[in-house]
């Protein structure tokens, strides 16, 4: 948690309940993880929703959930239902899904990669 | 600049975009109380400047203890920094420095699903305060390391009394660190990640 005092001022949650028309998210097909890296697969249509198309706009190289949430100064499990919906009329795609634990070669990859900083 | 937040809306800076060969994402948990470094660590280490991502914690998920000492109020907005390193072309870790309190894991579904471990920061003038995320990581299953912050004004401890009295399993790598300085806290992710690497070793290979 930062230090910092974050004041937010448009997020109050009768807002977010308007902006995902009530859902949770919970009943995401695909599950989205903080780190799941995001792709736009089109511009914004005409007339979409401004958070959604915020979304796509942020989306033109791979990004993931958690900075998408942060740059839109939106929760995590809002934009997981927005990008619910993205998935599912495919305007975006997931690159990125969380890999199984202690995989040794990945281990040893990130091992490599810390050791180059 | 629109008037309307989301047309004019901040993102990454040019040179904060992920390249397109980016494919696979994998995250460490930093654990730890509050003033403790989680977000001193994570920005010395991370190629961005931290990011934050807030959850609105209603009072139905607070649990039956003040947050805070806010009280009286329908809902309260918890934040979390984050930072990122790009480990390769196609390989991008991120830090999530979060708070010890195991009510605030639940606000950001998964948090620890999938992370490659946790590093828990401590701060030897509250050791008592990290009792409670030692017991719950290893309840959960999540493989971690302990890193004491040793910040310029506090008591030097031998790293050994630290782990007595953190009541410490020998098997559990614990580091001093100083997580201002990036190169410390590499050192901090390494040493997780070595951790890492010897419980993936097949037990007869150990």
């Amino acid at each position: 948690m930062s230090d910092e005092d974050h004041a937010w001022h448009e997020a109050g949650p009768e807002r977010l309940y308007v902006i995902t028309g009530g859902r949770s998210g919970e009943a995401a097909k695909e599950p989205l993880d903080l780190v799941t890296l995001v792709i736009a697969r089109s511009g914004p249509p005409h007339g979409m929703q401004p958070e959604q198309a915020a979304i796509l706009r942020l989306c033109t190289a791979p990004i993931s959930v958690a900075e998408i949430a942060a740059y839109l100064g939106l929760p995590f499990s809002v934009v997981s239902v927005l990008l619910g919906d993205l998935l599912a009329e495919e305007l975006v795609v997931t690159r990125s899904t969380v890999p199984p634990v202690a995989d040794m070669g990945l281990i040893k990859e990130v091992i490599r990669g810390l050791e180059q900083l | 600049m629109g008037s309307n937040s989301f047309d004019a809306m901040a993102g990454p800076r040019p040179q904060d975009v992920l390249p397109d060969s980016a494919s696979v994402a994998v995250k460490i948990v930093v654990v730890g109380g509050f003033g403790v470094g989680k977000t001193t660590l994570v920005g010395a280490v991370s190629e961005i400047s931290p990011l934050t991502t807030e959850e609105t914690m209603t009072q139905a998920g607070a649990g039956v203890d003040d947050l805070f000492g806010v009280e009286e109020k329908d809902a309260t907005t918890v934040a979390m920094d984050f930072g990122r390193i790009s480990l390769n072309e196609r390989l991008v870790l991120y830090l999530f420095g979060t708070p010890g309190q195991q009510r605030f894991w639940f606000l950001w579904n998964g948090l620890f699903d999938g992370a490659l471990g946790a590093v828990v920061l401590v701060d030897t003038r509250r050791l008592e305060a990290s009792f409670d995320v030692l017991g719950r990581l290893e309840e959960a299953g999540v493989p971690f390391i302990v890193a004491v912050n040793q910040f310029p004004e506090s008591p030097v401890h031998p790293l050994d009394e630290i782990r007595a009295a953190l009541d410490l399993a020998p098997d559990i790598p614990l580091v001093g660190a100083d997580v201002r300085r990036r190169d410390s806290g590499k050192d901090v992710l390494l040493a997780l990640l070595r951790h890492l690497h010897d419980l993936a070793q097949p037990l007869e290979a150990r």
